[in-house]
């Protein structure tokens, strides 16, 4: 997948920097994926959704997520203004992202290591 | 520096997948990583292994990255651990919150390993600076106290070199800074075997240790001649050697020395380089000033030294009193001296003797508002000489061994008379003597005696007569100064004799010079006290000794000194 919405350098140089533990950051960072969704879903208060936009950011734009951790960004602002409107919308677009981009890092995590693919945590 | 240093960094970070990037890339880059998730649980692993860097994430659950860095710098006390916050923060205030918190760098997210590698570098050398900045601190407090130490001992050792002499004695006052050792300061007083009372107050250039160490070889050289009963001349002579050989050319030693004879009431001064010191007499008038007029030691080479004394009479009651150049030297506010004539002021203001340091300090306080610490004041009083008992003599051998049936001759001719005394070399192979030993003070008196008379009327020929006032006493000793670097020819001749008597032994000392003699019979018919001060000592011969007869028209002395056999 060579799309825009990953950023191929910053692949690249994961790739080159993680070495034999490639597939273990790729593993890592889907099940981070999964769990930031539940995060997404059931925070209880503005503070609490905020943050888990904060570290998904983060560690988005580290694996080379650029509009996953554009998105998150602007959920992480927007749900500390007043008033707080187009939450839901912004947590569903994050959702849509994450379902885009999350079949580039499985493939990469296949072509790395085919039998951690079969069983993504 | 080691660029390539490897450094145990700690990574806190609550992501899974960023932690485990961030610790891979530090790995890479040669470094030990350990990781915590929380900002809790990088504090205790803070505690318990000491790492040199730390990354941390600044919003982390259970303790976020700002508490965690405060008391992370607060453990690391005053070495630098830096900080470097992960943050992919863009707000300026949480910026200012991490630096506030004790951050050193920022990390953005994505990390770059380029950049990451670059920072921790810098950060590197930074945490060295601060350790050898620290280290050299310590080592300078420790060299600091280690030169405190040394001061300690060396004045410590330089008290008991100076507590040898008479600084105690009961007609001797001084007041000198206990720092006077490292201001350069420098004052010894011993008693010759004779009697005499040597002094010195001198002044190094310099400060500190520099200053201090000519102190020792000086002390010495004064102690030791002292002791062996060389005149304050050839003290003089040996100090100057010493001191222009051992030190170093822009180093001296500003002297003033004294040598008083309480028994023949007079004094002679030498002073190179010191502030006038003061004859005050007890009669009251003006105090004389005894003034420099010689280099300080150790500037000329022994070859052009001049150590001729001025000589001085003295009565009873007289003080003489020496002083540093940290009185007069002593400055105002408007860069004024104390100068002389304020000195003078003292001296005629003050009303009660003992007094006149505390006046002299008072005046001193007054004029500058405090007072220095190398101000050295000394005041020797001129009592009867036997007020002062001048310690015994120490002899280290048993005695056994004395030598007890022997004799033995010297002719001392012009060129010796000159320069050469003598008497310390007879002395100590007089010492040798066992039962003599206890009569060493009225020996060495009596032979100084007759040596000088021998030396003074008879091939110098000069008139005892001249010294019945000071003007006399000066012309006296200028005249004999005169004469005997003149001196051709003549000859004082000695003889010692040493013989077993029962019950013990005999000394004869015979003594002959080439001068034309002196009427025994009326010298020795004049009152005591007339003789005292011009009669050649001939009643303080006869005092001292066994025996005690002239011959020869005067030119022959012959005394006699006897022991009994110890047990």
């Amino acid at each position: 997948m060579s799309d825009q919405r990953i950023d191929n350098k910053v692949v690249g140089e994961l790739r080159e920097v993680m070495g034999s533990q490639y597939a273990e950051l790729l593993e890592t960072f889907l099940a981070d994926c999964e769990k930031r969704m539940v995060q997404l879903r059931d925070a209880r208060s503005p503070r609490q959704l905020s943050e888990a936009a904060h570290s998904f950011k983060g560690s988005c734009s580290n694996m080379g997520a650029t509009d996953l951790a554009e998105l998150c960004r602007q959920l992480e602002v927007r749900v500390m203004e007043q008033p707080a409107h187009g939450i839901e919308d912004l947590i569903s677009q994050i959702r849509c992202e994450y379902l885009e981009v999350r079949p580039f890092y499985v493939a990469e995590l296949e072509r790395v290591s085919p039998q951690a693919a079969r069983h993504p945590v | 520096m080691n660029e390539q240093s490897s450094l145990t960094v700690l990574i806190a970070e609550d992501g899974a997948t960023d932690r485990l990037l961030l610790a891979r890339i530090v790995r890479e880059q040669g470094h030990s990583v350990i990781t915590a998730e929380n900002g809790a649980q990088a504090v205790a692993l803070f505690a318990e292994l000491r790492p040199q860097l730390v990354l941390l994430d600044a919003l982390m659950p259970v303790m976020d990255g700002f508490e965690a860095a405060r008391q992370i710098k607060l453990m690391a006390g005053q070495a630098l651990v830096p900080i470097i916050f992960l943050t992919s923060l863009s707000e300026e205030q949480a910026l200012v919150r991490c630096l506030e918190a004790g951050g050193d760098d920022f990390l953005p997210k994505p990390y770059r390993p380029v950049i990451l590698a670059a920072k921790i570098k810098a950060m590197d050398r930074l945490r060295r600076l601060q350790a050898t900045v620290l280290e050299q601190r310590d080592e300078l407090a420790r060299h600091h106290g280690h030169l405190l130490n040394e001061q300690r001992v060396a004045k410590a050792v330089f008290d008991q070199v100076t507590h040898s002499g008479c600084l105690n004695a009961p007609n001797i006052r001084y007041l000198q800074s206990p720092y006077a050792l490292f201001n350069g300061d420098l004052l010894l007083a011993a008693f010759t075997p004779t009697g005499e009372m040597h002094v010195l107050l001198g002044d190094f250039t310099g400060h500190g240790l520099p200053a201090a160490v000519g102190a020792m070889p000086l002390a010495e050289v004064f102690y030791g001649m002292t002791a062996k009963g060389y005149g304050l001349a050839e003290t003089l002579r040996e100090m100057n050697a010493k001191l222009k050989r051992i030190l170093p050319v822009d180093m001296f030693c500003c002297a003033m020395m004294l040598s008083l004879s309480f028994e023949r009431r007079l004094a002679e001064v030498w002073n190179g380089g010191m502030p006038d010191g003061y004859l005050l007499p007890a009669a009251g008038g003006e105090p004389q000033a005894l003034v420099s007029r010689h280099l300080p030691l150790g500037v000329l080479a022994p070859e052009r030294f001049d150590e001729h004394p001025e000589v001085v009479s003295l009565a009873l009651g007289d003080r003489l009193f020496l002083l540093s150049d940290g009185v007069v030297d002593t400055c105002d506010q408007d860069e004024q001296l104390f100068g002389v004539e304020r000195l003078r002021q003292v001296f005629a203001r003050n009303r009660a003797p003992q007094h006149l340091f505390e006046d002299v300090l008072q005046a001193l306080e007054d004029f500058r508002g405090q007072s220095r610490d190398d101000v050295s004041m000394l005041e020797i009083s001129v009592v009867e000489p036997q007020t002062l008992a001048p310690p015994p003599l120490v002899y280290s051998d048993s005695g056994q061994s004395s030598p007890l049936d022997w004799s033995l001759s010297f002719e001392f001719r012009a060129q010796t008379l000159k320069r050469f005394n003598p008497l310390p070399y007879l002395l100590q192979v007089l010492q040798e003597i066992h039962g003599l030993r206890p009569q060493s003070g009225a020996l060495h008196s009596v032979l100084n005696e007759l040596y000088t008379n021998a030396l003074e009327h008879g091939v110098l020929a000069l008139d005892s007569a001249l010294k019945r006032d000071a003007q006399g006493f000066a012309a006296y000793y200028q005249e004999r100064s005169r004469r005997l670097q003149a001196l051709q020819e003549g000859y004082i001749r000695l003889h010692l004799q040493v013989e077993p008597v029962a019950g013990g032994g005999r000394l004869v000392i015979e003594i002959e010079d080439s001068g034309s003699g002196f009427d025994v019979g009326t010298v020795l018919a004049r009152p005591v006290l007339e003789q005292r001060l011009c009669g050649r000592g001939l009643s303080l011969i006869r005092r001292l000794s066994r025996h005690a007869e002239w011959a020869d028209g005067g030119r022959r002395a012959r005394v006699e000194f006897a022991w009994v056999a110890l047990a």
